[in-house]
């Protein structure tokens, strides 16, 4: 009863606090939307300036979604590419291709340069395949008798067919990033309010009026949990349906999993939030802890391939909530995998959360030994 | 008469200093008991641990026989901290219930007890009104009336009469006494002698030690003085 009691009081709290409650509404969906603006505007064609190369070269270069800028003359080749805004020049000495990459976007570079050998390698095609077919030909004349000889085809370069086990040709970096972001968010959110519960508490003088009633330590933990978790669940269920729904997020798997997923690692913020706040002396305190605990948290999210890492690196990704949920929510909407991938996951969480409930109980053991 | 509170040889030390040093107290059942002394004594700190907030660094507290800190106990305990403990973004109605339902009271009584302590600290006006909006002394009488909250057989009051005009000052001492009489004990801190004359028995306490203890007429005749703020000078000369 005193549990409900405590919870009551909060959400009484909390509703009157019309900031609090705005920056936990809204402000994820802002950043949601931010971010998704920010990652989803499509593959700039690169702008190619070429001066002194032949004509197909520039047909090849444009059939690979370049714009090409002629140039004529000779002209300085570094300044041009400052002044016309070329992302690259590409010339020829004697009988070599030069090309002046910018620079600016590593990987524009990297395209424009498999995009100019690609189109150097079709013209020693079309070049030999032409080469062979007049090489047929003079044969055919000297000597007759070959004259069913046929003529050459010239185009049989084999197609490349992609198939995709995770996305499509379409998936973007977002796609893969998006579903780690809502994850986040809600985890920083959740964290962010539920941080100043205990502390607020404490700064008022009021966690000492509690332990003068009979209420249990457990009682205060659980009380904070379950009315902060109401708030909490909303703002997971407004974040998911809004980048799913409006933004229009990848969503391969199952949403209800999505939801799980994410109410699973808001309850975990809550609770690290909660624990959290029995040990910051004020709010300044409690900001301290977003550097230490949370940016962290979404370097080994999963937008920075963890495998990958030094093995003192992965230890500590193995130790963060957030990898373990940034795993599963990617196995659920850019993989579209079912619930028997995620629950080793989704028990992990479960048992951070607990831990940091457990903890928290302790942790009011300062106030109160019993 | 049983003990109410009962404080055995408590000594409590924050790193090397030393804020309370051997101290004895027995309240008994009904009795209005005072501790008396300048702010920086000692006297909040042996009120929390009476209470089982902070824990003594030798000895042990017993309140309504059972040893602190006790649950059990919690429930029969009012307490009114020095510094006013209320949630000041919900109204003073919001503040009563919250900490009513705290108690084992039902639903009747809660509202019965709201009722009565709000009009007992004259504040049933401004129940509706956020306790932000409250003058210091509104805020003080609305903790009194939550330390009275669940009719505590024990009330142990911090500094009750701070900031807080004479008027309501007599009209909370009458209560005070009327809750002696139905058999309440009453533990309260002050420094203000005036009160002190009005409890049935006192301890005085300077640097964390009690310097002498008694009732205001004992302690009077024994110093050989009218008032007891020379019983305060002298017994604190005497200790040192």
């Amino acid at each position: 009863m005193r549990v409900f009691a405590l919870a009551k009081r909060i959400v009484i709290q909390m509703l009157r606090d019309k900031r609090a409650l705005a920056l936990m509404m809204i402000a994820p969906l802002f950043i949601i939307t931010i971010l998704h603006y920010l990652f989803s505007n499509e593959d700039v064609t690169p702008r190619v300036g070429v001066s002194h190369t032949n004509d197909s070269f520039i047909e090849y270069l444009k059939e690979q979604d370049v714009d090409v800028v002629q140039y004529d003359e000779n002209m300085k080749l570094k300044s041009t590419i400052e002044d016309d805004e070329l992302d690259a020049m590409v010339t020829m000495e004697d009988d070599n291709y030069v090309i002046i990459l910018k620079n600016e976007q590593t990987g524009t570079s990297k395209a424009i340069e498999m995009k100019v050998k690609q189109s150097i390698a079709s013209i020693q095609k079309e070049k030999q395949t032409s080469e062979l077919s007049s090489f047929i030909e003079e044969i055919k004349q000297m000597a007759p008798q070959l004259a069913q000889l046929p003529t050459l085809a010239p185009e049989d370069i084999p197609e490349v067919e992609k198939v995709y086990v995770y996305g499509d040709e379409e998936t973007t970096f977002f796609d893969q990033l998006a579903p780690i972001f809502v994850s986040f968010f809600v985890f920083f959110f959740v964290f962010i309010i539920s941080g100043i519960a205990i502390l607020r508490e404490r700064t008022s003088g009021t966690l000492e009026r509690l332990v003068a009633t009979p209420i249990k330590r457990r009682d205060i933990v659980f009380g904070y949990i379950l009315g902060y978790g109401l708030f909490a669940v909303i703002q997971t269920l407004i974040v998911v349906f809004y980048a799913i729904r409006v933004l229009d997020i990848i969503l391969i798997g199952s949403i209800w999993h999505v939801i799980l997923i994410n109410l699973v690692i808001a309850f975990v913020a809550l609770t690290l939030g909660t624990l959290l706040s029995a040990f910051a002396n004020s709010e300044f305190q409690m900001m301290q802890f977003i550097p230490l605990i949370i940016i962290p948290q979404i370097f080994f999210a999963g937008i920075i391939p963890v495998d990958t890492m030094e093995n003192w690196l992965q230890f500590i990704a193995k130790c963060m909530p957030m990898y373990y949920a940034g795993n599963a929510i990617v196995d659920v909407m850019y993989k579209g995998l079912g619930f028997e991938y995620i629950i080793i996951e989704l028990f992990i969480l479960l048992a951070f959360g607990f831990s940091f409930m457990l903890l928290n109980i302790l942790a009011l053991k300062k106030y109160r030994r019993i | 008469m049983g003990i109410s509170i009962d404080v055995k040889n408590i000594s409590k030390r924050f790193g090397k200093k030393d804020v309370l040093q051997d101290i004895d107290l027995e309240v008994a059942d009904g009795e209005i008991y005072g501790l008396i002394g300048p702010s920086g004594s000692g006297k909040t700190t042996l009120v929390k641990m009476i209470v089982g907030m902070d824990r003594p660094s030798a000895g042990s507290v017993r309140l309504l026989d059972k040893k602190v800190p006790d649950l059990t106990v919690l429930e029969n305990i009012g307490y009114m901290a020095q510094a006013d403990a209320l949630y000041t973004d919900l109204t003073g109605r919001e503040n009563l219930q919250f900490f009513s339902s705290l108690f084992s009271l039902n639903k009747a009584q809660q509202k019965e007890r709201i009722t009565y302590v709000s009009d007992l600290v004259n504040l049933t006006t401004d129940l509706q009104k956020k306790v932000s909006t409250y003058s210091g002394g509104m805020k003080r009488r609305l903790s009194l009336a939550i330390a009275l909250i669940q009719d505590p057989q024990v009330i142990i009051l911090d500094e009750p009469t701070v900031g807080i005009d004479p008027e309501l000052r007599q009209t909370i001492w009458k209560e005070l006494m009327r809750l002696k009489h139905s058999g309440k004990t009453i533990l309260l801190t002050t420094h203000i002698m005036d009160e002190a004359e009005k409890c049935d028995r006192l301890s005085m306490i300077r640097d964390g030690k009690i310097i002498t203890s008694g009732s205001p007429k004992s302690l009077k005749s024994q110093y050989d003085t009218t008032n007891l703020e020379d019983v305060f000078l002298f017994a604190g000369r005497e200790s040192q």
